[in-house]
């Protein structure tokens, strides 16, 4: 059926969270280049990056390591993600719901609204260490990975999330016009508080630069212990970093807006600047820390703080704001299939700020970054598997499209077991073997589609 | 609207890029760094959303 065959209704507050998005709303190509800005260049890029500092890892592993996953990451949008949003218009969850069934779908979405919160969570607990910082109250992280920081420090993240609720609710463009607005002026910024952190090292080569990194890494894990975070660990963790929205096809729900695949293009941008520069700055930022204070802890709005001050402390707010927001947003739409068609649009996105808003109380959980979004990936990113073979693959061998949509069923179990068994591996092996999580994302994709293939044809068969 | 523009692009290439890179350069301190940085920043927020919903 073609998209100007259907009758288009504006479900959601005009998001359009069940039907195709009509012609009028499709955007060029280079407004997802300002969406995707900002989004990649976030808040938590101020956690993220000291952490290879703190892993270990060498700076030309990191340099070159990073370089690699980047490519990959945006070869993988652009080839993967973009060509099937363009071709469905419709959202992740409900092409999902045409392929698997409206009851498992909603399974599925909830476990995404879930780990979408807890990712929006890590945001916003940064946004409150830079809000917290005028006020002299600092960002402490408890051994217990549910445990709480100070109650003054738990009341800013409370106000922070739902400030942020609020305006995720307002919907997709309002997000869009402030993410655009804010992209180059954060962007730069990042770019400040790297050289700042140069100045503040005495740096002024390149060697003088790698001398200064060691000194960090050796202070880091003289208090941590010896870890290794090689070259290839950062090429896989820099690619996958973001599975769930690009192998998992959790960025359809964007890229549906899109005129054209192009769109695919549209977080090149923002990878290299916000994954690749912002990255790397602030781990500068973190050795520079270690060099004037000897403080090993990465607080974000600390970090920024000492950098450049109250632009630092400004940019860490708005970039934990620009990422919360379309995740919140995302996980908005996951929850909104759980509600009553006739629920109000913002249901969803206010359930998911209040989930998230509950998670960013747990500090330690932001500390878990860079296991916790390869774990997400993992869980997430198969179902993007079986939307793939889904399109590409259906007709060419011969099994139903859309499945669930064209048999009429509420349930199918070959996507069940396609996701779950994978999945079920892949965790053993993570929390059993102690499997890097990023590694695991991969073979499961590859695994449920193939799954899926198989089932399908031994079904009809 | 060009003018507005101007604004935009002075706040962040000069005010804060080209601040950070003379505090690099070891041409200003750190403290010049963080006042313009600031002024940048306001500028930035005042004049960009005028100049960028027209667009």
């Amino acid at each position: 059926m073609s998209e100007t065959s259907v009758e288009v209704q504006e479900v959601g507050g005009g998001e359009f969270a069940r039907t195709p998005v009509p012609s009028s709303k499709l955007k060029g190509w280079k407004s997802f280049l300002g969406m995707y800005a900002g989004e990649h260049a976030a808040g938590t890029e101020f956690m993220i990056g000291p952490l290879f500092l703190a892993a270990g890892a060498s700076l030309k592993d990191l340099i070159f390591g990073l370089l690699i996953g980047n490519i990959l990451a945006i070869l993988t949008w652009r080839y993967i993600v973009a060509p099937i949003a363009v071709s469905s218009k419709l959202t992740l969850y409900y092409q999902l719901e045409k392929i698997a069934g409206k009851h498992l779908v909603k399974v599925y979405n909830v476990v995404n609204g879930v780990l979408f919160c807890f990712l929006a969570g890590a945001m916003i607990t940064v946004s409150a260490s830079a809000v917290g910082i005028p006020f002299g109250i600092s960002f402490s992280v408890p051994e217990n990975i549910f445990g709480l920081s100070s109650p003054a420090f738990s009341l800013i993240v409370v106000i922070v999330g739902v400030v942020m609720a609020i305006v995720a609710a307002a919907g997709y463009n309002t997000v869009s016009k402030f993410a655009n607005i804010a992209a180059p002026w954060m962007i730069v910024v990042f770019a400040a508080c790297g050289l700042s952190a140069l100045a503040q090292m005495n740096v002024d080569s390149w060697d003088s630069l790698l001398t200064e990194w060691d000194k960090g890494v050796s202070v880091v894990q003289a208090a941590n212990g010896k870890v290794d975070f090689g070259f290839w660990k950062i090429v896989i963790f820099s690619w996958l970093c973001n599975a769930a929205m690009h192998f998992g096809m959790a960025d359809l729900s964007i890229m549906r807006f899109a005129k054209d695949s192009r769109a695919g293009w549209g977080p090149s941008v923002g990878m290299f600047l916000g994954h690749y520069m912002a990255w790397i700055c602030a781990s500068f930022m973190l050795a520079a820390q270690i060099k004037l204070t000897g403080d090993i802890s990465a607080n974000p709005g600390a970090l920024a703080w000492s950098a450049v001050g109250w632009t630092g402390i400004i940019c860490v707010i708005v970039a934990g704001w620009t990422t919360a927001n379309p995740t919140i947003y995302r996980a908005g739409l996951a929850f909104q299939s759980l509600f009553p068609a006739k629920a109000k649009s913002y249901s969803g996105v206010i359930l998911a700020g209040l989930v998230a808003t509950a998670a960013g109380i747990f500090p330690a959980l932001s500390g878990k970054l860079l296991d916790f979004v390869g774990l997400y990936g993992t869980i997430l990113g198969p179902m993007g598997g079986v939307i793939f073979v889904n399109h590409y693959l259906a007709k060419k061998m011969n099994f139903t499209q859309d499945y669930a949509d064209q048999k009429g069923s509420v349930f199918n179990p070959a996507v069940l077991l396609a996701w779950v068994l994978p999945v079920a591996l892949g965790l053993y092996f993570i929390f059993m073997q102690n499997l890097f999580p990023a590694y695991a994302v991969i073979p499961c994709w590859v695994a449920s589609s193939i799954l899926y293939v198989i089932i399908m044809k031994l079904q009809k068969s | 609207m060009k003018i507005l523009k101007l604004i935009s692009a002075l706040a962040i290439g000069v005010l804060i890029l080209l601040a950070s890179i003379l505090l690099f350069l070891g041409t200003i301190d750190a403290s010049k760094l963080k006042m313009f940085m600031l002024i940048g920043t306001v500028l930035w927020f005042i004049a960009t959303p005028f100049w960028l919903k027209e667009e």
